[in-house]
């Protein structure tokens, strides 16, 4: 059994190797905001209030290009929704918490930080004390979301765009599906999530972020079934 | 107004967070819906990873030789058999740009 700081420092280990891609996204999206006109505090603001990297990227251009604000809520929220299925993958092993607790935490549920800590409570169910885990890894993230943003911002222009520092993006989640190419049913659920990005890519709302997981679920559910 | 959509928008995500976690019982999801949830991270991050290879700021595809292809292959190679996540990093980026830099 783990102790609360064990765990704690666990989550934070398990995601300090993603700063090397979370840290320059950070940077882009602060810069990115000040090159686009928008005042350093709102721009910030963002980091709390939403804290979702490629949302927050997409909403100030989007606003920039003279959309509607709905158009750039919506694409939020679109952007967003996958984290419906974080929390769902999460909740078996947060249920045991008090409410307000539950809350707090759902806070902290992204990306790298769920997919960390989801590797760890499948291989650990039956620690008590599990969600210290989440904290460690999300509230990591959230610290360097914080810190990187903050620089992007004071750095601004001098951010050079041709260096394609987001290419760093794709390469942490490769990292993080990576092992999972040894298991031919994961294999076929990647592709096809990945050919539906593509194929979907000019969706309105960038929905293509939700619709492809979608369909690769449905092939998930056929190849469960054709594997009994 | 910026701010307050800016707030909506938060609020938005939020929820896209908390719903699940907080809101839904989990015992009305059937044994069949969580076998599939097991799938969740290799049917969300593909749509993050393939775009961000695949196409451009502009939103068009880009050439078949495009630099990006390559790191992600060294990306995909090195992290397959090391492991370790800083190393796929590392070699996508840095193979990614020895291409763009010195070729």
């Amino acid at each position: 059994m783990f102790t609360k700081k064990q765990l704690l420092t666990k989550g934070l280990l398990s995601v300090a190797p993603h700063m090397f891609s979370v840290i320059p996204f950070g940077i882009v999206c602060g810069a990115i905001g000040i090159e686009l006109g928008f005042s350093p505090i709102l721009v910030y603001a963002m980091s709390i209030i939403i804290f979702g990297g490629a949302s927050q990227i997409v909403f100030l251009q989007l606003l920039s290009g003279g959309a509607s604000t709905l158009i750039a809520v919506t694409s939020v929220g679109v952007i967003n929704s996958r984290h419906l299925l974080y929390g769902a993958v999460l909740s078996e092993y947060l249920e045991k918490l008090s409410f307000v607790k539950k809350l707090l935490i759902s806070y902290l549920v992204v990306d790298q930080g769920f997919a960390e800590s989801n590797k760890f409570f499948q291989k650990n169910k039956n620690e008590p004390y599990l969600h210290y885990h989440l904290l460690g890894s999300g509230g990591t993230l959230w610290i360097f979301w914080q810190l990187s943003t903050l620089s992007g911002i004071v750095l601004g222009s001098f951010v050079p765009e041709e260096i394609g520092l987001k290419f760093a993006v794709p390469l942490t989640f490769i990292a993080i599906v990576v092992q999972d190419l040894k298991k031919l049913d994961h294999v076929i659920v990647m592709i096809t999530c990945g050919l539906s990005s593509l194929l979907f890519f000019d969706a309105p709302f960038k929905s293509y972020i939700i619709i492809s997981p979608i369909i690769a679920l449905f092939v998930a559910a056929l190849v469960l079934r054709l594997k009994k | 107004m910026t701010w307050s959509s800016i707030i909506i928008a938060g609020i938005i995500t939020y929820f896209t967070r908390m719903t699940m976690v907080a809101l839904v019982d989990r015992d009305l999801l059937g044994e069949r819906i969580k076998a599939v949830l097991a799938y969740v991270p290799s049917a969300v991050f593909p749509a993050i990873i393939f775009p961000g290879i695949f196409i451009n700021d502009y939103g068009t595809f880009i050439q078949m030789n495009d630099p990006k292809i390559f790191g992600a292959i060294v990306a995909i190679l090195v992290g397959y058999f090391s492991r370790n996540v800083i190393a796929t990093i590392l070699s996508g980026l840095f193979s990614y740009w020895i291409i763009i830099f010195l070729l």
